[in-house]
Formats: structure tokens, sequence, C-alpha cells
């Protein structure tokens, strides 16, 4: 049943670091964290990996397998050849505090960026009445887990330093897809999406969507209607009217 | 080293964490929440089914005093009945206010938010989304402190004026001026650089103790932290041989053992089968619960359409009961191939209507599995998942007996007495997390003085020693070895002997954590982590296993197989454990329980408490009644 597996692991510190060789038991059914965890008990104690539920809930465990982000949690090692060496190293986007575990503060600085729900003053708690049907479109985003692996694999950021500033990424694109979509938030989200937080950097290659845990539709459901209704508010020959109205009369 | 001063600290940043720190920033303290992992990953994201509270959307006979008739029945009437009302009062409250703050709950027809059943439960009773709740709250809350950031930044010029997140970063001691709290000592895991938090009020959040067993829904953080530092700190914890093994856990892959599977498989209609087909848990309704559990497959089915005229299935039993049912079946050699039963829903809802409302469970036995639970059953067994011990606290204000010491969540003791029902850790989270912060805020506000940090020479050599030592234990053999330890011998199901075994060996575990060693540096080192966290979940593992020895009865998260029946005069007693004064070792001690107020105890049937309290106690409920 078990098998002896060849593992590449980055190890590393400080921004210095290089591939390590393991061979490491596997047994029936396990996953990558298993193999990463026998390694910790047995030839790397000190070796550095973030996971918690072990069961694809909490999106700690991000990492890149053979060049892929990937939960270890949810990566089978059955998924693999038994003779196949499998790379395991940090995810590139964010800076490698240690082995496998990256800054991604980046992140939580970004989430902090988008204003929060906003409902209407008059609505008490207890109050609110919701359909099932319109709740589901927010409730989509609202399955993320912050795996951070849409914002790792996003190409404006991940080769481009430069760009971080200006672009907080599709994590924070669903959510503001999805406050746009709640029923009851009453803030303005598509124009900022665009002007604040760089929705138009995104040219809908879609890997974000391919690499979400949670199957997520990023892009489909989430970017695309934004960027459209950006693009009708700003050439609506109405919306233009209006706003050179309202302008004049101020 | 790095200090920070506060008014109140909180560690933790799951539900009770969370909450008890907003409620604190709310109330105008500069607070600190101090949580081992990344801000938004704690433990509560895997809760799975809901929150329960009593607002009677889906069925309006619901009212706060079912909720906390059924809470006190499933506790088998050793809760903190204060806490037990407190609870069921306010559970609403807190639901709604989440939804003012942007959860989005699962609706009913008419737009409020749906409930849904869950075992002990007379009634609908749990706000939830699909079967990831516990991710919706955890969300919901880390994005209201975001808002609260936004808003001091507005004010202040800077978002961390009053809350402040310190991720990452492990708690070691909690710090002392005289008898009462000044702050907390911990370090970075990321840097291993010390840090200390000047604080005359601290909020234990912590969590639980699961990482002391092999089998067990929890994870790496359950190290039983905020029992330990309180004990540490001279506070006292209750109730800690009273353990929740969830009833439904993985059982395969070996990997996955112990992940937890929702009951809402069975709320929703799932049934357990053991190896013969036999849809088992009719053969275990006990007596105390005999009249409101289905007796025929046919009654417990229409159940589900039709809860005026029907009796539950009994798979939506206490959590206790199915956990032994299953346990029994599969020593009586009817289990499944892998050493578990079968519980199964592919039989009982559409394909569609699964993935719809179990969208989670489906994607984990998916993914880890490769069983299509639309199709197959699932096998499960029981697994370590909760401890309904901890902190002794008061009731309305969280407040440990240590002065400027509180404690919210899964790490106090009393609310779910002897077993919690499923749902009532969500909305414990929210009421009592509050309480704790409100109760927190209030002790800083009639200090006459901020108490000082002395002694940080002492905790800083404690952790430094694993690093320091060479050629000593490894910590992951001594972790393992406690973690087969308390399964085996202080499990699902304990006697005498075996309870003694285990203290043995953890006396001798004990000598050999103090030995451990860890190479590498200070920089996030998951060596070093554990050799700390080992002194947490061997003084929490002693906990369990000198209270077990000494309950002679077996009641709830507790089965003695050598005192197979409950007994009205253990009913009363809680057994307190603190540590001693160098804080080595535990001892135990007997407490009487207050009785119910007049009131509350009016709420139960006279033949109901028959079965649960004394003559003596009977005769007061007599008296009471009369009088009213």
């Amino acid at each position: 049943m078990g098998y002896k597996a060849k593992f590449r692991v980055w190890r590393g510190e400080g921004g210095e670091g290089r591939l390590e060789d393991f061979t490491v038991e596997v047994n029936e059914g396990e996953v990558v964290l298993d193999v990463i965890h026998r390694l910790q008990a047995t030839q790397a104690p000190d070796l550095a990996v973030r996971w918690n539920c072990k069961a694809g809930k909490c999106g700690s465990c991000s990492m890149e397998i053979n060049g892929k982000p990937r939960l270890g949690c949810m990566t089978r090692m059955s998924t693999f050849e038994e003779s196949e060496t499998i790379t395991v190293t940090p995810l590139r986007t964010f800076p490698v505090i240690k082995d496998l575990v990256t800054d991604v503060s980046f992140n939580y600085q970004k989430a902090r960026e988008v204003p929060s729900f906003t409902p209407p003053a008059d609505v008490k708690p207890g109050e609110y009445r919701m359909q099932q049907v319109d709740v589901e479109r927010s409730q989509e985003f609202r399955k993320c887990i912050e795996c951070f692996m849409c914002q790792n694999v996003c190409h404006v950021i991940r080769d481009h330093e430069e760009n971080k500033p200006a672009f907080s990424g599709p994590r924070y694109f669903i959510r503001i897809a999805e406050l746009d979509m709640h029923p009851y938030d009453v803030a303005e989200r598509k124009e900022s999406a665009q002007d604040e937080h760089g929705l138009g950097y995104c040219n809908i290659t879609k890997c974000c969507t391919e690499v979400c845990p949670e199957h997520i539709k990023i892009t489909d459901n989430a970017i695309i209607p934004m960027k459209e209704r950006v693009v009708d508010r700003k050439y609506d020959p109405l919306v233009w009217l209006g706003s050179k109205i309202f302008k004049r009369q101020r | 080293m790095e200090r920070h001063e506060y008014d109140v600290v909180v560690i933790g940043a799951g539900g009770a964490g969370l909450r008890a720190a907003i409620e604190a920033r709310q109330q105008g303290k500069r607070t600190a929440i101090v949580c081992k992992s990344l801000f938004g990953k704690a433990h509560t994201v895997m809760a799975e089914g809901g929150a329960a509270a009593a607002m009677g959307n889906v069925n309006s006979s619901d009212n706060w005093m079912v909720h906390f008739r059924d809470t006190m029945r499933g506790g088998k009437f050793l809760n903190n009945w204060r806490m037990a009302e407190l609870h069921a009062k306010e559970a609403p409250d807190r639901v709604w206010e989440l939804e003012a703050w942007g959860a989005l709950f699962d609706r009913t027809k008419d737009g409020k938010i749906s409930q849904r059943n869950f075992g002990g439960h007379e009634y609908p009773r749990l706000a939830h989304v699909g079967d990831r709740t516990g991710l919706e709250l955890i969300r919901t809350l880390q994005q209201r402190v975001v808002a609260l950031q936004q808003e001091d930044e507005k004010l202040h010029g800077d978002p961390e004026a009053y809350i402040k997140v310190f991720a990452e970063c492990t708690i070691t001691r909690l710090m002392k001026d005289g008898d009462a709290i000044s702050g907390a000592f911990g370090y970075w895991r990321e840097t291993g650089d010390f840090i200390v938090f000047d604080a005359p009020a601290v909020v234990l959040a912590t969590g639980g103790i699961g990482k002391s067993y092999v089998v067990t829904s929890n994870s790496w953080e359950y190290t039983g932290d905020g029992h330990a530092l309180a004990l540490l700190a001279g506070a006292k914890l209750i109730n800690m041989e009273f353990i929740q093994f969830h009833p439904t856990g993985m059982v395969w892959p070996p990997s996955v053992r112990g992940i937890l599977v929702t009951e809402s498989v069975r709320g929703d209609g799932g049934v357990l089968r053991n190896s013969e087909g036999r849809r088992f848990m009719f053969d275990y309704v006990p007596d105390v619960f005999k009249d409101k559990y289905a007796t025929t497959e046919e009654e417990a089915d229409r159940w589900y359409d039709d809860q005026a005229n029907n009796r539950r299935p009994p798979e939506l039993l206490p959590r206790d009961e199915v956990a032994r049912a299953i346990n029994a079946e599969v020593k009586a050699g009817r289990g499944s191939p892998q050493g578990g039963v079968f519980l199964d829903v592919s039989t009982r809802l559409p394909a569609a209507e699964i993935t719809r409302r179990l969208p989670s469970m489906h994607h984990q036995f998916k993914e880890l599995a490769d069983v299509d639970i639309t199709k197959e059953p699932m096998q499960v067994g029981p697994t370590c998942h909760y401890v309904m011990g901890g902190v002794e606290v008061d009731a309305d204000t969280g407040a440990a007996s240590v002065p400027g010491l509180f404690a919210a969540g899964e790490v106090s003791g009393g609310m779910h007495g002897s077993n919690r029902l499923g749902g009532n850790s969500l909305s414990d989270l929210l009421v009592f997390g509050r309480r704790a912060g409100a109760g927190a805020a209030a002790y800083v506000d009639g200090l006459a003085r901020r108490p000082a940090v002395t002694g940080l020479d002492e905790v800083r050599a404690e952790a430094l020693a694993p690093l320091e030592r060479s050629g000593g234990e490894n910590p992951y053999e001594v972790h393992h070895e406690l973690q087969r330890t308390m399964n085996d011998l202080v499990g699902i199901i304990r006697k005498s002997e075996e309870i003694s075994e285990a203290l043995q060996v953890i006396e001798k575990l004990k000598e050999r954590a103090k030995n451990c060693a860890s190479s590498g540096s200070r920089i996030y080192n998951p060596g070093w982590h554990l050799a700390l966290d080992l002194r947490n979940m061997l003084l929490v593992s002693e906990c369990v296993a000198k209270a077990a020895l000494l309950r002679e009865e077996s009641r709830g998260g507790h089965t003695r197989d050598d005192y197979p029946g409950m007994s009205a005069e253990w009913r009363r007693r809680l057994l307190v454990c603190s540590a001693s004064q160098d804080g080595t070792s535990i001892t135990v001690e007997e407490q009487v329980q207050p009785s119910m107020r007049g009131d509350l105890i009016g709420l139960f049937e006279r033949s109901e408490l028959e079965k649960y309290l004394t003559e003596e106690e009977l005769a007061e409920y007599d008296a009471a009644v009369k009088e009213s």
C-alpha cells in the first residue's frame, strides 16, 4: 500500500533559499499536506507550512504543487505517479517568510480599502426581508475561503510588483460584486471598482476562476458583469447628459 | 522587547473572540485581538450546521423557553442554568445583528432567515447558510472589525487606533499584578520575537482541546491554550470530564479520519444504518427521551413533513446518544468495512437537493474520499469534537475568579452542561462573546489604577528553553503518545483502570515534555511551537483524566463502563480543577451547583424532572410550584 515518494520542497528564509530533496513515505488516501507533516515529524522539524482545518474550508495551506497553486489538504497523492518527483514551493506572488509560508498582508490591506456593507439607515436588525434567489448571487462570492490563490495566479500582479498599489485583485472584485449585489447595500460600488480597485487591469484570462477551490465563477459572475455595468455607466448617453446638466447646475 | 498598551486583550479570533473584541471596541476600549493563525482562519470556519436561535421563523411555536428546555435536556440538567437562560433569550438578537453587518443567511419563502432541524432541538431552529454557516459567521465578524477600523481611520487617521489584530502570534503566559491580570506575554510565530501586552483585562476565546486526541475534528490550534493559561493564572476549570464525541466523523481515508460530517445530513433526512442495513438508532432511544422520538421508520419519515403529529427520528437524538450507539454497533461487529457505520442521504433526497443543501459535504467526500454522496452512503464514526468543560465564569459578565480575566465560547465552561446540542455553539459564541467583551470593558472602567507587568524574565526563559536544549525529546513523538493515550484510555467509553493508567502515562509524558528540544531558528519553527503547546495539552489532559476518574456515573460526554447509570446525586456536583502553585499538577474538588431559579424550573413538568433530580430537589420544586 505505502511507497516512498520523491519530494522537492523549497526551504529558506530572509530572501534566500533552495529546493531540497526528500524521500518520504506515503500511505493510501493521503494528501500532499499529510506528506509535508510527515517530513516535519521525521526529517525537518522546523519546516514551515500554514494549515488549519485540513478539509478545504479555511484556505490556509495554499502552496504551489508542481508549479500550480493548490490547497495542500485537497491534493491527493493518488493524482501523481509513484515515480514522479513532486515539487512544492510557496505562493510566488507574495514575499516568502520561510519555506512554504508567505507574507499575505497585501490581501488584508486591500480588504480594508473596500468600503464595508452599507445598509439603509432605517432598517433595523430583524427587519431584513430577502428572497433566496436574491441572496444566492452574493452567497456564491461569500463561499470564498480566502486562500488567496486567485490573487497569487493573477498575472497582473504575479510578476508585476509595480501593479500592486493600484490593483486589488480577484478576491476583492468578488467582495465588491458581493456587496453590489446585496439586496440591502446602498453604497456606490461599480465606479469605485474601476477607479480605485483597478478592475480595468483585468483582461479576463480566467486564471483566477480556474484555481478557485470553491469553484466560484469569479470572471463570469463577478468581473464581467461589473465591467459591463461600468461601461454602461460611462458610455450611456443619458448618464453622460445627466452628469453634464448636474455639473452645470452646481 | 516589543510592548503594547491596551485596555482589553482578546486571545483568539474565532467567533467568541471577534464578538468580544467588537463589543469592547464599541464601548470605547482600545482592544487587541491576538490569534495563532491568520485573521479569518479560526476554527469557527469549520462549523457547518448553523446557529441555534429561537426566532420562530419556520415554526412560530418556538420561543426562548423551548430553547432553554432543549438546552438543559441536551446537557442532562448539569448546565449552568443562568447561562442557558441568557443564551436562549439573546441568541435571536445576536443573529439579527449579524445580518445588519452583512451576513447572508438562507431564507424562508416569506424572506426571513430560514431555520433547520437539528439533534435535540424541538423545532427547526438553526439559522444557516447551506453547510458553511461558520464561514459566514467568521467572515461577517471579520468584516465588522474591518468596518470599525475604517471608522477609526476616518475619525483618528489610523485604522488600528482602537482595534488591532495581532495575527500569527501565540500567548504563552498571562501576567499578573498581585491577584489581578496585568497583561500577556507571547511570541510572533513569524519571527520568534517576543511581545508583551500591558492590559488590565484579558478575554480568553481560544476554543478547545481536541488536539490531545488522535481522532478529532479539531485543527492544530486546539491545544487547550486558554484552559491552561487560565489554570496557570489561578483560575478554575469546571466540567472537564465532559467531552463531546461527534457521532459522524469521516473514517476513511486514514489521513482524514475524524474530519466532521455535519449533523445537517441527518437534520435534512439522512439516516444511519449498520452493515445489516438496519436503522439501528431505533434500538438506542434512552428512557429519558422515549416519549419524544418515533418508534417506527414510518413515523420518523412522516415527521419531516408533519412535525405536529409525529415524533422525531431517533437519528436526531443528542450527539452523545448517537455517538455511543455507533460505538456499540461497531463493537458488536455490525460496522462498515472501514470501521464506522453508514450514513445515507443518497436514497433520501434527490441529487440536486443534496448538492444544494449540503454543498461542502458533497465536495469534501468527492475530493477526499472519492465518494459521491448523492449516489452512495458515507462511512462515519465518532470523533473528538468539543469540550463542554472550561473556565468557570460568571454567566452575566464572563468573568473568571481571577480579577481581569474573562472567557467566552468553547474555552468557558457551564453553558452546555454535560453535552452540547448542535447549533448551540455558534449562538454561544455570539451571546457570551458579546457579554465577555462588555464585562471586560466595565471592569476596566471600574479600575482606579492600571496594574503593572512584572516577571518577564521567567516567562521568557520558559519560552526559550526548548530551543536551548540539544538532543532532547522530539516534541512530535511526545504529542503523538499523548494523543494515543487520551484516545484509547480516556475516550468515548471509560473505566477506572484505564483512566488511572492514562494518568500514569501523563506523568511520564510531563517529564519528557520538560526535556523537549527543538532544532532550527526562532523563525516560523513549528517544532518549537509544538514543544511549547505540549505544556498546555498535558495540563488539560490531566484535568480531563482526573475529573473523569472521580465522576462515578455516566452522563452526556462522560460514559463510564463501570458506572453506566446516571446519578441524581452526581447531577448537582461539579468537578472543579485548579493548578498547583508551581503549575505542575492538578487538583480536583467537588462543588455544589446552585438550584435552578423557581420560574425556570417551573418550565419543566415534574415527570421529566423525576428522571434527573434527587427527592430533596423535587420537594423544593413542589414548594416553588405551590408558591407560584
